[in-house]
């Protein structure tokens, strides 16, 4: 435990060491703004919701994600640093672990950091605050599926930009599993079972009722199983791979 | 049971092996020069050793704890500095020793005096709180050998730990070694000759990834008749010219 929470901390830290943090953390909060008031139509909607704020938060998710789960594996692999952690004694489960908790912390803070959001909405009217904490409970909770899954292509490749590409590709076909952008590859030739179970994949489909404020145990546990697998799955390719 | 045995270790790539059924054996006290030219199998060697790289086929265990099944275990009676020293450089000195001892799993007063002791045997006072990226190349490397000794590990293994510094910063760290080594066993590898005469206490030399000789520098000097570094080209000249002629 002790080591897991003293690689959260220092990959955390590493974060904050270098202007980055700042200038996404401040990308974020705009692309938030912007989204929500001019693509959503928080005004124009004339309800005490945030419905508008947290549809555009798989879009945004999408490219930020990406970017803050790139460097995870892909910059210990370039520095060399990776062979300074493996020869420590960790194992491959903590050093994962460690990490994409770190990663997901940050998105963590940055996402409370629209706290303002919820300020504006609740002075304009009388929201279901339930339902607008449930909707942000689901949203973290993509975030992480996004970051496992960025977490995991990060450990393949030495270059943050290709870590960052293919993991934006990897998420927008989780993200749009349910539409035919994605099914069409499938529906000519697998079988249903197999189209269906794609389908049942989407990150639309479940974060649509979360963002809703409807917390359905089923789409937690599917972001959950999601951050699960891929974590897992980098474990794996960690311990696979780690001196290539 | 010694502190470190190899046996048979072995590593391919494809079908290009790297390191070719090494087996030796070490004990404390002993400092351990591992010597060979460039790409002779010498940072494989060690990168099996610590548990980085995975043998093709051999073992090696640690202090009895086989590195493969084991691993962990192992790992914590090593201390470690791979080749060119990396380190996570957006971190201070300071935060960078305090991982290593979180990890490490030091704490207490324990914690304390390491920290104390080998801050004052690597002269970082001055440098603590400057982020390792600043640091000039003697400093980093001094970083990296800190990280490596902070729990007083029983064995030293450290790839190449002169390699770049000036004349000075090399005196400096053969002189570390040596006041380590009494209850240590220490590995190094070099490929400077002179630096096995100035702290080893056995040499190994390797070539193409097989093991050439094992034995004191002096005895290695006398049998040759000659010094150090034309024992060393003949034997790993001889052994180039070996694997060329299979080749063909």
């Amino acid at each position: 435990m002790s080591v897991t929470r003293a690689i959260f901390r220092r990959e955390l830290q590493s974060y904050f060491a270098t202007p980055v943090a700042y200038v996404f953390i401040v990308i974020f909060l705009m692309l938030m703004g912007a989204f929500t008031f001019y693509l959503g139509g928080f005004y124009e909607r004339g309800q005490a919701d945030l419905r508008a704020f947290f549809n555009y938060h798989p879009w945004l998710y999408l490219f930020l994600m990406p970017a803050i789960a790139m460097r995870l594996w892909a910059e210990e692999r370039k520095t060399g640093t990776i062979e300074l952690l493996m020869t420590l004694p960790v194992t491959p489960v903590q050093a994962v672990l460690g990490k994409f908790l770190a990663a997901w912390a940050f998105a963590g803070i940055a996402l409370l950091l629209t706290f303002p959001i919820w300020i504006t909405v609740n002075y304009l009217g009388n929201p279901d605050n339930g339902a607008i904490i449930a909707a942000y409970i689901g949203s973290f909770l993509m975030a992480g599926g996004f970051l496992a899954i960025g977490s995991f292509v990060s450990v393949f490749t030495r270059n943050q930009v290709i870590a960052f590409v293919i993991s934006i590709v990897v998420c927008f076909g989780f993200l749009l599993a349910g539409f035919p952008l994605v099914l069409d590859i499938f529906s000519g030739w697998a079988p249903q079972v197999v189209v269906d179970g794609i389908a049942s994949l989407s990150f639309l489909t479940h974060f649509s009722g979360i963002s809703k404020g409807v917390i359905d145990l089923r789409d937690l546990i599917y972001f959950a199983l999601v951050i699960g697998t891929f974590l897992y799955a980098n474990t794996i390719v960690l311990r696979w791979k780690q001196a290539d | 049971m010694p502190m470190v045995q190899i046996d048979g270790l072995t590593k391919r790539y494809g079908r290009h092996t790297v390191v070719d059924k090494l087996s030796f054996a070490c004990e404390a006290g002993e400092v351990l020069g591992f010597l060979g030219p460039n790409g002779a199998g010498k940072s494989t060697t060690m990168k099996m050793l610590t548990g980085f790289v995975a043998p093709s086929a051999g073992t090696a265990s640690i202090r009895g704890h086989d590195i493969q099944s084991d691993t962990l275990a192992a790992q914590r009676c090593i201390g470690y500095l791979p080749e060119g020293a990396p380190l996570y450089a957006e971190m201070t000195v300071r935060t960078f020793l305090d991982f290593i001892a979180n990890i490490r799993g030091l704490d207490g007063t324990r914690r304390r005096n390491r920290m104390q002791e080998v801050i004052e045997l690597l002269h970082l006072g001055p440098v603590l709180d400057q982020s390792i990226d600043t640091l000039s190349k003697g400093f980093k490397r001094r970083v990296g050998l800190a990280q490596a000794i902070v729990h007083d590990p029983e064995i030293l293994i450290l790839d190449e730990p002169t390699d770049g510094l000036d004349p000075n910063q090399k005196h400096e760290v053969r002189q570390l070694i040596r006041s380590m080594s009494a209850e240590k066993l220490i590995v190094i590898s070099t490929h400077i000759l002179e630096e096995v005469d100035a702290v080893c206490t056995r040499a190994i030399i390797v070539a193409n990834g097989r093991l050439l000789v094992d034995d004191t520098p002096a005895a290695l000097a006398e049998q040759g008749n000659a010094d150090l570094e034309s024992v060393f080209r003949n034997l790993t000249q001889a052994s180039n010219v070996e694997t060329s002629e299979a080749a063909v």
